[in-house]
């Protein structure tokens, strides 16, 4: 546990403090799957564009993959290749499965006497428990503390979808389909819900962006923002697969931190009627 | 008033021969964009002959780093990377240069008009943005040209006006 913990440290720190804010995604190969023993490939990376491995690879030790009964599965031929990291899963289990990425923890700035811009923890610092205490000045000049959360879902159904994986941990910013997400399609609008630590929350920054970016001009990316009731309301133009990206930022945190943010990343995938 | 206009290029073309100082020019607009994460575009002007397709490249312009990371996405520049690009070995003098940000910019042209054949052309800008979008801009012009002239063409994302200036 302590292990893991310290794992979603150092997560926190990678993501949001990186330079500039490269899009995270996770893509299975099949979404929706039959039989007693079905295979799926699912491939993660760190790339701009969606869904093309180009930059990084989404590292495995980042993720899991949840089971239909919440217990932890196996990803198995594990590889982790300059672009992107793949792994199998055998559904051995009817019922949706996650691949989940989740993190969370404290960060802070502030100057120093001279006037230097000082970060904790600094880039590439893996932060030990206590560290917060013992490395940042509670008492620095212009000192500012968040507690900021990142979470990656991707979702994979072999026969009937379950809802177990679906429930909420209401710990940061999350998401909740009217429709579940392994059942999408086009001409099917969905009513898609933010919870900031379990509060549906208005002003959510959400940007959808389909596949297939080298074969167009542009992004295409829808952009909402979710309404007092942390509601947006998607009509999928087109089938295929999607990247979403939500984000929201407020005051409401717990001390140290004045600011909370989330982060809540999801690969959709809406099929043809 | 035409009759001067006629006369006096004849005359000087008579004097100084085909390299007088011809010159093509390009303004162009690089739009500021509202945008969470912003990228400065990848640009690349060239001109190419409709008859031979000989490709003759303006500017470039894209991240220089000492790792060679920024050639990484010359390709999404695609059609100029079919054109030329993928033949190129970059960085090139006299054409390759930084990305710029938001604003308007002048390029001067003349070491690609020393180097036209008289014929028929399409002068092209094309640019493309990380996490943006990619806009094509091309304007038709016969060289050399008899009077000075201007070309217009109006991009819609990730390009302004372009305004391309002829010099005989």
């Amino acid at each position: 546990m302590k292990f893991k913990k310290s794992l979603a440290l150092m997560l926190a720190l990678a993501l949001p403090m990186a330079a500039e804010a490269h899009r995270y995604w996770v893509l299975p190969a099949a979404t929706v799957l039959s039989g007693d023993d079905p295979w799926v490939t699912v491939d993660a990376a760190v790339s701009n564009d969606i869904f093309y491995f180009n930059h990084y690879p989404l590292k495995a030790h980042y993720l899991s993959v949840v089971q239909p009964d919440g217990s932890t599965g196996e990803m198995q031929n594990l590889s982790e290749g300059k672009h992107r990291t793949t792994f199998d899963i055998n559904l051995t289990e009817q019922g949706t499965y996650k691949v989940l990425m989740d993190s969370s923890g404290l960060h802070a700035s502030w100057e120093t006497a001279d006037g230097e811009r000082k970060r904790w923890p600094g880039r590439g610092e893996k932060p030990e428990p206590g560290d917060f205490e013992k490395k940042v000045p509670q008492d620095a000049k212009n000192l500012k503390v968040g507690y900021s959360s990142t979470k990656l879902e991707t979702f994979i159904t072999a026969g009937n979808p379950t809802d177990t994986v679906l429930a909420l941990s209401n710990k940061g910013l999350e998401m909740k389909s009217s429709v579940h997400p392994n059942d999408l399609f086009t001409g099917e609008p969905v009513t898609l819900t933010f919870f900031m630590d379990g509060e549906a929350i208005e002003g959510v920054k959400v940007v959808i962006i389909p596949e297939g970016m080298r074969y167009r001009d542009s992004q295409e990316e829808i952009a909402l923002t979710t309404d007092e009731a942390g509601k947006v309301k998607v009509d999928w133009p087109q089938a295929g697969r999607y990247w979403l990206e939500a984000e929201y930022e407020d005051d409401k945190a717990e001390a140290p931190a004045t600011t909370r943010s989330g982060k809540y990343i999801a690969t959709l995938e809406v099929l043809p009627l | 008033m035409t009759l001067l206009k006629r006369v006096i290029p004849a005359a000087l073309l008579g004097l100084c021969g085909p390299l007088a100082a011809a010159d093509v020019s390009v303004s162009l607009e690089i739009p500021e964009m509202n945008v969470a994460e912003y990228h400065r575009p990848y640009i690349a002007i060239w001109v190419q002959n409709k008859d031979s397709k000989a490709v003759t490249n303006g500017a470039v312009w894209y991240q220089i780093d000492d790792d060679g990371e920024g050639e990484k996405w010359l390709k999404d520049m695609r059609l100029w990377w079919r054109r030329s690009g993928r033949s190129l070995e970059m960085p090139i003098d006299g054409v390759t240069g930084a990305t710029r940000k938001p604003g308007a910019y002048e390029v001067d042209l003349t070491h690609v008009a020393e180097q036209l054949e008289p014929g028929e052309y399409q002068l092209y800008v094309e640019a493309s943005r990380e996490v943006g979008g990619r806009e094509l801009l091309n304007v038709d012009f016969n060289w050399p040209v008899e009077k000075s002239q201007t070309l217009t063409a109006q991009g819609e994302t990730e390009l302004g006006k372009l305004t391309v200036s002829f010099n005989p």
